[in-house]
């Protein structure tokens, strides 16, 4: 069912659009002109006058099943299906004639015989129902006929999927659910199974959904043309009474979601497919995974307490502000300015993250500001800007269309990023090569009709060593660009980095015992990276989070250099961002030392700018990153923290080590929707709102500003710009904005890269890739077209150094991290829907070989012990890791995945290294006393 | 702050910085991104850990550092 006012199309846009020869045709005496390969269908849709049809949708190619799109072409026998008919130059096409009503007529009867009226949940939306009543069908002669399905023993209804249903006798066979899954979803779940009279759709091997491949992503509710795959939220909600288009709260893919709202709630979330960033597709989370926002675990009051041992106590939203100044103003007073800091979100939005770090520099005083992405891609940012210029990623989403050689690094698509993942899926099924450098089998490696080239299952920490191997065989086989590097790259730190990386210590084969990969896998991938011709390259959390996490960025950069794949469609450096608006809150000026633009604190000019429009005095000196925070906080000289949307007593590295620095504290305040592991060391609790109850702007991966708008009001009463607004003024610092709209102002005033952004344009835009100025002023969608943005490109000499966290004899194994589809980061969110339907405990993945030489069996309790502590989980066996290697995820607070991970990091960020930690794994009768204690308080799920 | 972690931080700075064959440039690397990316009262601290005889600190580290006493507050 289409988001409410859509209006399909019948078939996609044919691929040469706009720039086709046009042609020119009647349709029903109306003259019509567009793009030659647009079908007949579609044709008729762009000119207002909509052909009748069933098995076709603009999302999937044209099927021509239904015959209910027959039309009459003069001059041609028989009566041709329109959505199959391209259209040709001086085509007469009659759409509604008497033979091609009588026909449709007879068409639609057949369906209505398997499917009466009035059978639909929601007759109104039933595409079939509303065809036939406009054809005055009421019943059908064909009913019960021997010929057709048995409809009066109905079948069971599949209610498995927690957020769908399927009534097979709903069910007209149209195959557009099927196509959904296999073209826009690229899962392949659905088939029809049966012939004839007996088809039918069926999940996998006539499984319930639930227990079927099916990855929940929607795709096929939304193509369903009938109440077969209906949403359960529609059922009980009825028909919405408005449809919002907003921004998604979970991943950096950024999709954009048309939110339909019945009674004040939402009823149902739908892909707009006018959005650039999703191309009208989504995933289970982002569809159906929005009922956090009304959970009974919403903290809606202010609470305040003096001690994190009293209990907390509600109050009014004056005092709390009150309270929360007074506590910052008293240490000030006692221990100095830089005593206190805040902390900005990468759920936020961007003009959120904007007064957050503008509260800091301007009302408190001090440059201690920073942002979850210092534990994410803090070295993306310093990697690019370095070697290109800019921190941000290079190209669009759709550029991946035009790629010949993907490589994913470090990075798990189809779990993390999966709108992203099913334009990828599409373009390797046409065609595309597929590098994957991962220790761990990640899906893409082998699903259906895709398999990686090559897979460089490398042991974790060994990046750098795999990159530099992968360019010793592009230099030392002459497979460099050299015009493209003598053209746009500084020549001395080529020739520098070239004859680095040319050293045989930097030979596959030296390489090899160092990261595991037979030097013959490494050659071959870097001969088809480099001979592309356009490659391009994804990577994920598994580059940045190491303690060389900016070298093998710049390592990525250099090798893009190296061999032309950067500045134009189909080629690349794309980090795929964890979190919806990392990117944004990274370019709104939340590190400690650089202003929004990436502009460094020391910079005169720049902060002359700010200070004449902020009105006082800020500091030239770096502030504390978060983890200096910690160190601060335990020698007793940083004792205040206003923390809005971060949680990081349950997503930093070494727990034990984290808790103690919260619990030195003297005033921490804490904004967030709900009461999360880091507020049982708060003193002040903010209420804070969900992406669905305000207004604002998220950037995405590929730098695409998309608007976030309000569909409720605020639970607690105040968006969470207001609440940091309201402090400022307790602060003595005013602020007096009255809509998000004016933040944006003042954030395009003060940044370069965003002078051309305003919310007028993103309504008209619908959305914007920065930089978006005088010389960019519809935005920029490839980034370094002809030259660099730091001018020429510079290659830095990337040496691999072994991290400190080495196996031993007693940790013999090394754990990494990741994610699942069905849960989100910590999943302060997801836990709190039906996705633990799909995933209810993190699990330890250990290799047979592993299992076998300790006794442990799959299901078995485990005990993991690090150098930095322990943790117990349910161990699943499975050859998608190494032998050596061991894996788990971190959604869950009683999985104390940070308990076992150190506080080793990058060298340039201090991202902490959480990919990276050696540990031993032995069986357990069960989990500790304090983990089952936790199990026990798991929130409930809501739909 | 806890002088191990800082020591720590500066030698891992500067074992990216050594592949720099020139040792003077490789420490000019690490007092420059030091003084670009430390706190104050970090780059006071690892100071004062130099003058108390640096113990931890790699050669570049230390070069660095004390180019950083010279000129806690430069930027560049």
């Amino acid at each position: 069912m289409y988001a409410q006012g859509y209006h399909d199309q019948g078939t996609p846009a044919p691929a040469s659009e706009p720039s086709a020869t046009a042609v020119t045709l009647e349709i029903d005496g109306v003259s019509v002109t567009v793009p030659a390969g647009t079908s007949i269908m579609r044709a008729a849709a762009l000119a207002g006058g909509d052909i009748p049809k069933l098995c076709a949708t603009d999302t999937l190619k044209a099927f021509g099943s239904c015959r209910v799109c027959l039309v009459e072409v003069e001059g041609r026998k028989g009566f041709p299906a329109s959505c199959t008919t391209e259209v040709a130059a001086g085509m007469k096409v009659r759409t509604a004639s008497d033979a091609v009503q009588n026909l449709r007529r007879n068409v639609l009867e057949l369906y209505v015989s398997e499917h009466p009226m009035g059978s639909c949940p929601d007759s109104s939306r039933c595409e079939l129902e509303s065809l036939a009543a406009v054809h005055g069908i009421g019943e059908s002669r064909f009913a019960g006929a021997d010929t057709s399905r048995d409809i009066a023993t109905p079948k069971p209804v599949d209610l498995s999927n927690p957020y769908f249903r399927f009534d097979n006798d709903l069910c007209i066979v149209c195959s557009r659910c099927v196509r959904a899954c296999e073209d826009t979803q690229g899962t392949f779940a659905l088939t029809i199974e049966g012939r004839g009279i007996e088809s039918r759709v069926s999940a996998s091997q006539q499984q319930p959904f639930l227990e079927s491949e099916c990855v929940s992503c929607g795709a096929c509710v939304e193509a369903c043309p009938t109440g077969a795959l209906l949403e359960k939220s529609v059922i009980t909600a009825g028909l919405p009474q408005k449809a919002i288009p907003t921004t998604c709260a979970y991943c950096g893919v950024g999709c954009s979601l048309v939110a339909e709202v019945t009674d004040g709630a939402v009823s149902r979330m739908v892909p707009n497919r006018a959005g650039r960033a999703n191309q009208g597709h989504a995933c289970v989370k982002g569809r159906f995974a929005y009922g956090y926002a009304t959970h009974a675990d919403r903290v809606t009051k202010p609470m305040i307490r003096k001690r994190i041992t009293d209990e907390w106590r509600e109050v009014s939203w004056e005092e709390a502000f009150a309270y929360a100044a007074s506590e910052f103003k008293r240490i000030q007073a006692a221990h100095g300015k830089d005593s206190i800091g805040g902390i900005t979100s990468s759920r936020c939005t961007n003009e959120e993250t904007f007064l957050v770090q503008k509260l800091v520099r301007a009302a408190f005083g001090t440059n201690n500001v920073d942002t979850c992405a210092r534990v994410c891609h803090s070295p993306t940012g310093y990697g690019l800007k370095h070697t290109l210029g800019e921190s941000a990623g290079t190209q669009e989403f759709v550029s991946v269309q035009h790629a010949d050689v993907i490589v994913v690094i470090g990075a798990s698509p189809t779990e993390a990023h999966p709108v992203f993942a099913s334009q990828m899926k599409r373009r390797l099924r046409a065609g595309a090569r597929l590098i994957v450098i991962d220790p761990r089998a990640i899906a893409l490696v082998k699903s259906p009709h895709i398999e990686a080239d090559y897979h460089l299952r490398l042991l974790p920490g060994t990046n750098v060593a795999v990159i530099n191997a992968l360019a010793h065989v592009v230099v030392t086989e002459g497979l460099t660009k050299e015009q493209y590097i003598a053209d746009r790259c500084e020549a001395a730190s080529y020739e520098k980095w070239k004859k680095f990386v040319a050293d045989p210590a930097n030979s596959p084969e030296a390489m090899q015992k160092i990261t595991g990969v037979p030097a013959e896998l490494i050659r071959g991938a870097a001969r088809l990276y480099a001979r592309g011709p356009n490659s391009a390259i994804y990577y994920g959390l598994g580059v940045t989070e190491h303690s060389q996490g900016t070298t093998m960025v710049m390592g990525i950069a250099n090798l893009a250099m190296a061999t032309g794949n950067l500045g134009r469609e189909g080629v690349g450096v794309s980090p795929l961002r964890g979190q919806n608006n990392v990117q944004g809150s990274c370019d709104m000026g939340s590190f400690p030392h650089e202003f929004s633009g990436y502009r460094h604190v020391s910079d005169d000019a720049t902060r002359a700018l700010f200070e004449s429009m902020w009105k006082v005095q800020l500091g030239s000196e770096p502030g504390l990153r978060i983890p200096n925070m910690f160190e601060a906080a335990l020698d007793g000289s940083f004792r205040g923290l206003y923390i809005q949307g971060e949680d990081f007593a349950q997503s930093d590295p070494n727990t034990a080590h984290v808790t103690a620095a919260l619990s030195a504290m003297e005033c921490i305040v804490i904004q967030d929707i709900f009461h999360n592991e880091t507020a049982k060391f708060a003193h002040v609790f903010l209420p804070g709102s969900s992406f669905l109850e305000k207004d604002g702007t998220f950037t995405n991966a590929e730098r695409r500003i998309s608007r976030v708008r309000k569909v409720m009001e605020p639970l607690a009463g105040l968006a969470d710009w207001e609440v940091t607004m309201r402090l400022s003024n307790a602060l003595g610092y005013p602020m007096s904005y009255s809509h998000p709209s004016q933040i944006m102002d003042e954030i395009a005033a003060l940044t370069p890269t965003f002078t051309g952004v305003s919310y007028e344009k993103l309504d008209r835009l619908g959305s914007i890739q920065w930089p978006c100025n005088d010389r960019a002023p519809q935005g920029t969608p490839t980034m370094h077209v002809g030259s660099f943005v730091r001018g020429k490109g510079k290659f830095y000499v990337t040496a691999y150094v072994p991290t400190n966290e080495r196996t031993s004899s007693r940790y013999p194994l090394l754990l990494t991290t990741g994610r699942v589809l069905t849960q989100y980061n910590v999943g302060a969110q997801t836990r709190r829907t039906a996705n633990l339907a799909w995933h209810s405990e993190d699990r330890l993945e250990l290799h047979p070989h592993d299992a076998e030489a300790r006794g442990i069996e799959h299901g078995d309790w485990v005990g993991v012990t690090s150098r930095a502590g322990d943790t117990v989980l349910r161990v699943e066996i499975t050859d998608r890791v190494a032998p050596g290697v061991v894996y788990t995820t971190f959604h869950f607070p009683e999985s104390g995945a940070n308990l076992i991970t150190t506080e080793n990091s990058d060298w340039a960020t201090n991202c902490p290294e959480y990919k990276v930690t050696a540990v031993q794994v032995v069986k357990v009768a069960q989990p500790a006393a304090w983990q089952m204690r936790r199990r026990a308080k798991q929130p409930a799920p809501v739909g | 702050m806890d002088k191990e972690r800082l020591v720590a931080m500066a030698n891992d700075i500067a074992a990216f910085f050594d592949s720099e064959p020139d040792k003077a440039v490789a420490a000019e690397g690490v007092r420059f991104h030091i003084t670009r990316f430390w706190d104050p009262r970090m780059r006071r601290e690892i100071v004062a850990h130099l003058q108390g005889g640096g113990a931890g600190l790699c050669e570049t580290a230390r070069t660095a550092v004390a180019q950083l006493t010279n000129s806690p507050n430069q930027s560049k």
